[in-house]
């Protein structure tokens, strides 16, 4: 029974409010605020990043792994589908005149 | 909104009103009869409540199978309305819900379940594993994607089918254009059901990762389990896109939220480049465990190593990253820049390079090999030819330029279904007949199978080949009905008869199951195919533990290397350990019916209700938390007996199989 309780989680505790805090600060500053609309765009990329890596070093265990090679490619696939999701759906529908 | 009990039956067509009568029928009779037989206890322990991954696996067929007959029905019905011009058999609206509910059974609910079935089943045994690395997990992955199935399933007889087509295409698929609740039974059945695939490939990653036996590095494990460990990965990468994109469709519809619509800033085509970037890599989730069978079976039958295993490992790794790259050439003609198009005509063409490093591999593998015309043999040979007509058509669609012509035609139409057919269902269909001995004891009948194959793949390209010509002559797809005057009434009818032989070939499949389970001969020995990979090393059917001692592996093929080598160790009774093995739960089960009925609530926008209902999600995840059950051992005595029983039997009056 013993492996069933390593203490209190105070790290997953920690990310999840920071989590909170991050979602509905983008949240706030989308809805309830009057920047421009590049600015809130910034901003709320910004948290988003923010908030990805802190849920990898909180809940991912990014920093546990044994092996350095596994953990290399781990997070070199991992960035690369970040990519293709990401800046590629940007690309795609903001080239051409679809949008 | 809530439930409107006056429309909650679909009422006003015979088709329907006949099934819903016959779906009402078989479920009492379904449930009288275990009542009858008293096998409630006995499905319960045996079934519902298993980690087994050899049951799982073998549920997950059942479904498949079942699937297929309602996706296919869905077909023939298609057929029999385009078989003339003019037809009256089905309205416009009745073929838009039958195209869709076709398109998405047959790859979410057929191909998905077969295949991962077949995973579940021979992963771990071809690894000399004795179960998944999460038993729990994987049972309840099934449970929610039979919850999934079966929400999908109701929605033609409750409330109403999706009908915006298998893509659901914004803006078609959102509110304003489709007001009924049939599109949220998409979004919500395949969020559970995707849940549950998510789940697999998480749990199939960190088998192949952790649980291979000793002796068995990455480039000793058989093809099969190599393309089901890459598949994996991709659903890892790949489902939650889709994940997000059914959810934000679920905004659009329930709450009102403008993620997909053309007004309030809304991107309709979002969706569809969301869809893709999900329904791309889907395609390669489904095509790369079949591709993984066909390469044992055909080492198997040619009686030789598979040629180029290591050009196989680094084409399917290719795939693997190409998959994730090609989205949008299902949607060149939304109006991209030339750039974008390029860019995803190449990396569309560039991904035929490894498919077709993979088929003359398989061609090589059998030259010059003593091939034995085996029914699962007979499946992978069709493959060829026909899968390579699917892809090269593919790489004529990839042309972004050519494809404004094929787009949305029947061309289309034909092309994936020369892809997906010989490609997934004839390699399933192998697997079935190759390693139904493993499951069930015995073979399913050799001259039946003969004609499920012929009837098959000659219905399969009388209904298919015509719809390339009718394509090119400006037949769309998804168009209920079409004049006399366009000239395509008679190859809409060749086609159309084609699909009933293609449904005959289905009809012997099912028969030879049938037959095969009542009079077909119990006494196969555990290598009735002369096989060479691990799985085969153990009894038939396999003993619930898989192995009494966890085989040690030397090199590629290597029960055919032990056979050879006469390293077959007899079991020695001092030896055997007890062995650990996980507990059967309620969780995984209760768990598909939470998700069911709290899906099925919100289906119909009863937020409340669902949230409601939803409690008991988080009740059955409190349970589980808290379980710590640890399993149970199977105790020494029984393993020897279990072992002594088809060792002593084994190969002894046993028929050549293979000759």
């Amino acid at each position: 029974m013993d492996q069933h309780s390593k203490g209190f989680p105070i790290s997953h505790v920690i990310g999840f409010f920071m989590s909170l805090v991050l979602t509905f600060g983008a949240a706030w500053v989308a809805l309830q605020t009057s920047l421009s609309m590049k600015a809130v765009m910034w901003i709320i990329g910004t948290l988003a990043v923010v908030q990805a890596g802190i849920q990898l070093y909180m809940f991912m265990h990014m920093n546990e792994g044994e092996d350095k090679v596994a953990n290399n490619i781990n997070i070199i696939y991992s960035a690369f589908i970040a990519v293709v999701i990401v800046a590629g759906s940007i690309w795609v529908m903001t080239s051409g005149h679809s949008h | 909104m809530g439930i409107k009990w006056d429309e909650f039956f679909v009422t006003g067509d015979p088709l329907i009103f006949a099934s819903q009568i016959g779906i009402a029928l078989t479920l009492i009779g379904a449930l009288a009869g275990i009542t009858y037989f008293k096998k409630w206890n006995y499905l319960w322990t045996e079934w519902l409540t298993t980690v087994d991954h050899k049951k799982i696996g073998i549920m997950y067929i059942l479904m498949g199978v079942l699937m297929f007959v309602r996706g296919g029905i869905d077909g023939l019905m298609m057929k029999g309305q385009t078989a003339v011009p003019e037809n009256g058999f089905l309205n416009a609206q009745h073929y838009n819900e039958v195209f869709t509910t076709h398109g998405v059974i047959m790859i979410l609910f057929v191909a998905m379940p077969l295949l991962i079935g077949l995973m579940n089943f021979v992963i771990p045994l071809q690894i000399g594993a004795r179960d998944v690395a999460f038993p729990q997990l994987n049972a309840l992955s099934f449970w929610l994607t039979f919850s999934g199935a079966m929400l999908f399933n109701i929605s033609f007889i409750i409330g109403g089918s999706p009908d915006a087509g298998w893509t659901s295409y914004f803006p078609l698929a959102g509110k304003e254009f489709s007001p009924g609740i049939g599109n949220n039974y998409y979004a919500v059945a395949l969020q559970i059901a995707g849940a549950g695939t998510l789940m697999t490939g998480i749990n199939f990653v960190v088998t192949v990762l952790k649980m291979r036996t000793k002796g068995m590095t990455l480039m000793k494990m058989p093809m099969f389990t190599w393309t089901s460990f890459i598949t994996s990965i991709i659903i890892v990468a790949s489902f939650p896109i889709f994940t997000v994109a059914l959810a934000l469709m679920t905004f659009d519809r329930t709450f009102g939220t403008h993620f997909f619509t053309i007004s309030g800033g809304g991107m309709d085509m979002l969706w569809a480049n969301l869809f893709w970037l999900w329904g791309h890599p889907e395609v390669y989730i489904v095509v790369l465990p079949a591709f993984g069978m066909l390469s044992d079976i055909i080492s198997t039958f040619a009686r030789k190593t598979l040629y180029g295993y290591k050009s196989m490992v680094i084409s399917i790794v290719m795939i693997s990253v190409l998959s994730m790259l090609v989205w949008v050439h299902h949607f060149f003609t939304m109006g991209n820049s030339a750039a974008v198009n390029s860019f995803f005509s190449i990396t569309t063409m560039a991904i035929a390079i490894p498919t077709g490093v993979k088929v003359f591999n398989w061609l090589f593998t059998m030259r010059k090999g003593r091939i034995k015309f085996t029914t699962a043999m007979l499946w992978a040979l069709a493959f060829v030819p026909n899968f390579v007509i699917g892809g090269v058509t593919g790489v004529m669609l990839a042309m972004a330029a050519a494809d404004y012509q094929y787009h949305n035609t029947l061309f289309l139409v034909a092309h994936f279904h020369y892809v997906l057919i010989p490609g997934v269902v004839f390699p399933i269909f192998a697997g079935l007949y190759f390693w139904w001995p493993k499951m069930f004891g015995y073979m399913l009948n050799e001259r039946i199978g003969k004609w499920n194959f012929w009837l098959f793949v000659v219905g399969f390209n009388v209904t298919f080949m015509p719809m390339f010509f009718l394509g090119l002559d400006g037949a769309v797809r998804r168009a209920y009905t079409y004049s006399a005057e366009t000239g395509f009434g008679p190859l809409m009818m060749i086609s159309a008869i084609g699909s009933i032989i293609l449904a005959a070939g289905f009809a012997a499949l099912v028969y030879n199951i049938y037959w095969s389970a009542r009079y077909a001969d119990r006494n196969i020995g555990n290598d009735p195919w002369d096989a060479r990979t691990l799985e085969w090393a153990t009894a038939t059917p396999v003993q619930h533990y898989n192995f009494a001692s966890l085989p040690e592996v030397t090199k590629l093929d290597a029960f055919w290397h032990m056979k050879k080598n006469d390293q077959l160790q007899p079991l020695k009774e001092d030896e055997v350990e007890e062995i650990h093995l996980p507990s059967n739960t309620w969780i995984p089960i209760y768990m598909g019916v939470v998700f069911g009925i709290s899906g099925f609530l919100l289906v119909f926008e009863w937020t409340i209700a669902a949230a409601i209902a939803a409690i008991g999600i988080f009740a059955g995840l409190a349970f589980r938390s808290f379980d710590y059950d640890e399993g149970f051992h199977v105790h020494k005595d029984e393993i020897l007996e279990t072992e002594g029983i088809w060792r002593k039997g084994a190969n002894k009056g046993v028929k050549n199989h293979v000759s």
